[in-house]
């Protein structure tokens, strides 16, 4: 008999937080199929992917690089997607905020102060904030949808970088390679630990999550996030403005992906080239949403995408795989993540349907 | 003149992906159904498109190829959110990256590699009138399915019962569904339709617009599609006069150089998303006509409550 699908008469909490862990069993089990058909030996990717790079200071801290942008636009968005607000083109405001915190640092590339890194964090935030503006303006103005505006606005924002590097901010005595000058030492985020890469962009992150929980769960704006998403009738009824959650959302979203864009710049890379992110704006999507929608489920999705891409860094040194699985593999986890969700609200039953009240 | 013919001859393979496209994706909307992976299918149909133009040497096989590719990929989304009742926003988002992870995979080998090209096919009598001639009427087999395609949905959606049905489903699923019509069977088949849809404007991507693979060579056409089906408040004739318009907007880019206009080309790429938030804008901040034009299911998840 097939299994049917019976709806559940209240939502399962447990399985909100079992549905990430089934699908990533599903997805390692999908990637074990993927390794094989790429004639790959499964358990040696897998070691590449997931422990390798755990096995080492260097590769820890190195995940906490690359969790940071993550944890930080995934914090970010799990606000927006609670109130419905679909944010999508946070790797737009990611390189604006880069673009600008950058600029900065090339301002004052011949100076030293203490000043310089609070400058670049400020302006970053503020690009960011002013890439999600027009979006929210166009939205609460003229009523335009978010997903579409935004994400064209991402293809803006990578083209205006890639112009700008092709032109003022390219280093001058750089061979006329579209990179920027180096940032100068006080335009660097300060190492955790020697010897490592991990800055203290990282804290900054886990201080956003902890401000994002604040947000949710003590203030009120948290509380209109929270009803708008689950129940738009009541949110309206309640009186809570609309414009106000979309102004609220997108503007927090557009200045932490702007900080993480110049955190970035920042930290490990150190100068401003045409491309400096590999998609983070678009997996912090997967990482908000593996999180639970929740703050603090974004800080464990953060790792977990991030040790995706550098586990896609190992396998491609030790195995030659393309970087491509990586991408490959982040969609799978979130298509199987959504598939477990259904057992949020539905349960799994065989046979045929007892009761007829059962089927509502 | 010299200009203009090959500016005329550019708009028409700029819009042919976006028509494809759109047209597909109306068809899915039209159903009730907002698919926002309509940039992984099309990646997707373009990258096996080429890689069984590259296998096969033909390219009806090519075509067919990319038809299966983007349907398969429509096929995870309707199974998800048909079946599994996924929401259909993250879903669509899920959809595209998983197509451009995955055809950055499957391409990785073909990087490099080029293709002469669909081949032209002339239409005997109406290609030898004088300029206009060979300008509309010696294109690749894709432009002018395109243009059938235009003519047979809007055909379908309106003068058959099939897609009076179609409509039924998109605009209030439940009473379609009390009237005895399977909204999930009828919504897979649009969705389907949507990622062949797709499928074929990817193929035309990597077979004819630029003869070759490049990851992501999509652009962000998938997204514009989806604009295009807002901008032609969901009618046919509409998506086929958006998509000639967005394709002459993006072949500025192409012609600016040849002008000699010192803008730099980054910036004249921005020029088609900036002109899709520009008409999304327009059509938007009209929000009857929306409500009027657009299904009203649109998006809406159903269960059936009987």
């Amino acid at each position: 008999m097939w299994p049917r699908l019976v709806k559940r008469q209240i939502p399962s909490r447990l399985m909100v937080y079992l549905s990430p862990v089934f699908a990533l069993l599903l997805s390692l089990l999908a990637g074990v199929v993927l390794f094989i058909i790429m004639r790959v030996s499964p358990l040696a990717a897998l070691h590449a992917f997931f422990i390798e790079p755990l096995s080492s200071i260097y590769g820890l801290a190195e995940l906490g690089v690359k969790a940071t942008p993550l944890i930080l636009i995934g914090v970010a968005l799990s606000l927006g997607f609670k109130a419905g607000v679909w944010n999508i083109g946070a790797e737009g405001q990611l390189t604006i905020g880069g673009l600008c915190g950058g600029m900065v640092a090339l301002y004052f590339y011949d100076q030293e102060g203490f000043y310089i890194i609070p400058l670049m964090l400020l302006a970053g935030v503020l690009g960011g904030i002013v890439w999600a503006a027009i979006v929210a303006f166009l939205r609460v103005r003229f009523n335009a949808n978010e997903i579409l505006t935004s994400l064209m606005l991402s293809y803006v924002a990578g083209l205006l970088l890639n112009v700008l590097m092709h032109g003022p901010l390219r280093d001058p005595d750089g061979f006329n390679f579209p990179e920027s000058r180096q940032f100068s030492d006080s335009a660097l985020l300060p190492t955790l630990f020697d010897g490592t890469r991990l800055h203290i962009g990282f804290l900054i992150a886990l201080l956003v999550v902890a401000l994002g929980w604040i947000i949710l769960s003590k203030t009120l704006m948290g509380y209109q996030i929270k009803v708008a998403g689950s129940a738009p009738a009541a949110a309206e009824h309640a009186g809570f403005s609309t414009s106000k959650i979309v102004w609220t959302t997108l503007l927090l979203g557009g200045g932490i992906a702007g900080l993480a864009g110049t955190i970035e710049v920042a930290g490990p890379i150190g100068q401003l080239l045409p491309n400096i992110s590999p998609g983070y704006g678009f997996t912090a999507i997967i990482v908000a949403y593996v999180g639970r929608l929740h703050p603090l489920g974004a800080l464990f999705a953060g790792l977990l995408l991030a040790l995706t891409y550098l586990g896609g860094e190992t396998a491609q040194i030790q195995l030659n795989l393309p970087v491509a699985v990586t991408g490959v593999f982040q969609g799978l986890l979130l298509f199987f993540l959504l598939a477990s969700d259904v057992l949020i609200h539905y349960r799994i039953r065989f046979g045929k349907p007892e009761l007829a009240v059962e089927k509502s | 003149m010299d200009l203009f013919i090959p500016a005329l001859l550019t708009i028409i393979t700029a819009a042919t992906p976006l028509l494809f496209a759109a047209l597909g994706e109306m068809v899915t909307e039209k159903s009730g159904v907002l698919n926002l992976g309509v940039e992984g299918m099309m990646v997707m149909g373009a990258i096996v498109g080429f890689v069984a133009e590259y296998y096969s040497g033909s390219a009806t096989m090519a075509i067919v190829a990319s038809i299966l590719a983007g349907a398969a990929m429509a096929a995870i989304f309707a199974l998800l959110v048909l079946e599994f009742h996924a929401s259909q926003v993250p879903t669509g988002l899920a959809l595209t990256i998983f197509g451009i992870g995955l055809s950055a995979l499957v391409g990785q080998s073909m990087i490099g590699i080029a293709y002469e090209g669909l081949p032209k096919i002339s239409i005997p009598v109406l290609s030898s009138i004088p300029v206009i001639g060979p300008l509309l009427f010696q294109q690749d087999f894709l432009v002018y399915l395109s243009i059938v395609m235009v003519a047979a949905i809007h055909y379908f959606l309106n003068k058959t019962r099939a897609g009076l049905i179609l409509r039924a489903v998109g605009d209030s699923h439940d009473a379609a569904h009390a009237m005895g019509y399977s909204v999930v069977k009828i919504r897979f088949m649009a969705i389907l339709f949507g990622g062949a849809m797709a499928g074929l404007s990817g193929a035309y991507l990597s077979l004819a617009y630029s003869p070759m693979w490049i990851e992501q060579m999509t652009a962000g056409r998938g997204w514009i599609a989806l604009a295009l089906v807002v901008f032609a408040c969901w009618r046919t004739l509409r998506v086929l006069l958006g998509a000639y318009l967005f394709g002459g907007i993006s072949i500025l880019q192409l012609h600016a150089q040849a002008l000699g206009i010192g803008i730099p080309s980054q910036v004249m790429s921005m020029l088609p998303y900036l002109a899709t938030i520009f008409v999304l804008v327009i059509i938007s901040r009209d929000v009857s006509k929306i409500k009027l034009n657009a299904p009203a299911s649109l998006g809406r998840a159903f269960h059936p409550s009987r």
